[in-house]
């Protein structure tokens, strides 16, 4: 285990994505309301880069009295990471996909210490 | 404490190559330099060039219309597919950040942006088709559908196909007028890259009409392949308007039209009449074959006086066509999949495509880490069939050329 630096804090734009490459592995670390998530920027369905598309929040259905469709909503309090390739889409919080918990991104430690982020690989 | 390489995706170029780097990393890993791999469905964007294209139809009043009014949405393609809204509301990037894409002035842009995605992915040769115009055939105006369409396949013999030899297409048929598309066949066969031709499979017209028979013969005697390219109706379409996700019209839509031209061409006894004329199924997965197949056979046995013509079961016909490979149903089915190939005779009959840059595209991994597969199998379905079906000959793409020459010098 060794951490890697990644970024002085702030380098990384709000909603900004840095990929690096430690050894063989390549991670997507992301910055979304202050905090740093990293994650392996593979995607388990056919190997795309997993971390370079967008994230967006998940999509409610609203169901109303009697299971009247109503509309549906954003949930800005579950923030999706979205696979660029084909949109498989995945919890940012804790990587796992949002159809099948059994399918889930490589997730690395962010550690921030003396204004620098790190990742520990 | 550790140094690393990075990059900052906020600053980074809109690049295919970029893009589809993991795709590139797969295809150096399973060594795609030492085989063939033909992809029988790419797409490109024909839109980017409707002002190249437009200037090929031959109707100078019409030409007009169309660089006036342009062709969807108001334009004289009128009513087409109706809607859809393929990249998720952006969650799909590659095809909005594509206009972005730099490419140099001496090449066609279409052939730069296609060799990109096919060198990252370790492909060698496509058959091109194109994307608004895979719905032309519902267009409430045939003479617009034939103008159109004998436009684009000019252009795109002309700009694409005689330039680059690793870029093929199988043209397009204005099957709204049966002598339109007669006549195509008898001006396009023969030219450069042109392999094959398709129907839309999206339109109305019943491919046993007698009107269609002239145009069969001429396909088998000139040893031509044709292709059923699925596509999906929306708007005009009793039954698929009911759907109101696009997931659903897209899951049956695509399906749907090649099952329905499929189960009319055994039912009238096409195999029989013309045993020589190749044809293929196009971007419809595969789960629709088995179903099909079994279903069929059921009817066959107890109604086979309806269809005197047919010699043998539905499914032995349909074990003798091809099938392209995407959008492959894969998840959470390997047996299901497993049988499918055996059902199909995929080892001759499957052909790999990947229908990039679409959004459910699938990468050459999909047929090559398949466990069940021997390798000589696997490279049948990347290459090999496809070669056969449209009599191809093997052009390997510069990349892997130069893969193999630094192997062979290590
Ligand atoms: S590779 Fe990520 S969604 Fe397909």
């Amino acid at each position: 285990m060794a951490d890697v630096l990644v970024c002085k804090d702030g380098e990384i734009a709000e909603g900004g994505v840095r990929v690096i490459q430690a050894g063989e592995v390549e991670i997507g670390v992301i910055r979304h309301d202050g905090k740093y998530y990293a994650y392996r920027n593979h995607c388990p369905h056919q190997g795309g880069p997993v971390c370079e598309g967008i994230r967006m929040p998940g999509v409610l259905d609203i169901i109303g009295e009697g299971g009247i469709f109503l509309q549906q909503d954003f949930d800005q309090k579950d923030i999706h990471i979205v696979c660029p390739w084909h949109s498989y889409e995945f919890h940012l919080e804790d990587g796992v996909n949002v159809c099948d918990k059994r399918i889930r991104l490589q997730k690395f430690k962010v550690v921030e210490k003396d204004g620098a982020v790190y990742i520990n690989v | 404490m550790d140094t690393v390489n990075f990059r900052d995706l906020s600053v980074a170029e809109t690049d295919t190559k970029t893009m589809l780097a993991h795709a590139d990393q797969q295809s150096v890993q399973r060594r795609y330099e030492d085989f063939l791999i033909v992809d029988v469905d790419g797409h490109h964007y024909e839109n980017m060039s409707y002002a190249e294209i437009f200037e090929y139809i031959e109707d100078p009043v019409m030409r007009q219309q169309a660089k006036y009014q342009g062709y969807g949405g108001g334009g004289i393609a009128s009513a087409t597919s109706g809607g859809g809204y393929q990249n998720l509301g952006g969650r799909v990037t590659r095809n909005p950040r594509v206009n972005a894409e730099v490419t140099p002035k001496d090449t066609h842009r279409d052939i730069t942006l296609t060799k990109r995605w096919m060198d990252a992915m370790g492909i060698d040769i496509v058959c091109l088709f194109p994307t608004p115009m895979l719905t032309l055939s519902l267009t409430p105006r045939p003479e617009v559908e034939v103008a159109l369409a004998r436009a684009y396949n000019s252009w795109l013999c002309d700009k694409v196909l005689s330039a680059e030899s690793r870029i093929c297409s199988t043209l397009y048929l204005p099957l709204n007028d049966p002598e339109a598309t007669y006549k195509m066949v008898k001006d396009f066969a023969g030219r450069k890259g042109v392999v094959g031709f398709t129907v839309v499979s999206p339109h109305y017209k019943a491919v046993y009409d007698n009107a269609y028979m002239k145009t069969y013969a001429l396909l088998e005697e000139a040893n031509l392949p044709l292709v059923f390219h699925g596509a999906y109706a929306w708007g005009g379409d009793q039954s698929l308007q009911l759907c109101n996700k696009f997931m659903a019209v897209h899951a049956l839509g695509f399906a749907w039209f090649n099952i329905l031209h499929m189960t009319n061409w055994l039912c009238n006894g096409l195999p029989e009449r013309f045993p020589k004329l190749r044809v293929a199924w196009v971007e419809s997965g595969l789960a629709w074959v088995p179903f099909l197949m079994q279903r069929l056979d059921n009817e066959w046995m107890m109604r086979s006086s309806e269809v005197p013509l047919l010699k043998r079961k539905p499914s032995d016909y349909m074990r003798e066509m091809f099938y392209s490979s995407q959008p492959m149903e894969m998840v959470n089915n390997r047996e299901a999949l497993e049988l499918t190939f055996k059902m199909i005779n995929a080892e001759t009959q499957l052909m790999y495509s990947s229908d990039y840059p679409h959004w459910d595209m699938d990468l050459p991994s999909t047929i090559y880490d398949l466990p069940f597969l021997s390798e000589p199998a696997k490279r049948n379905i990347l290459g090999g069939n496809a070669r056969r079906f449209f009599n191809l000959e093997p052009v390997v793409s510069e990349l892997k050329a130069k893969r193999l020459a630094a192997r062979a010098s290590s």
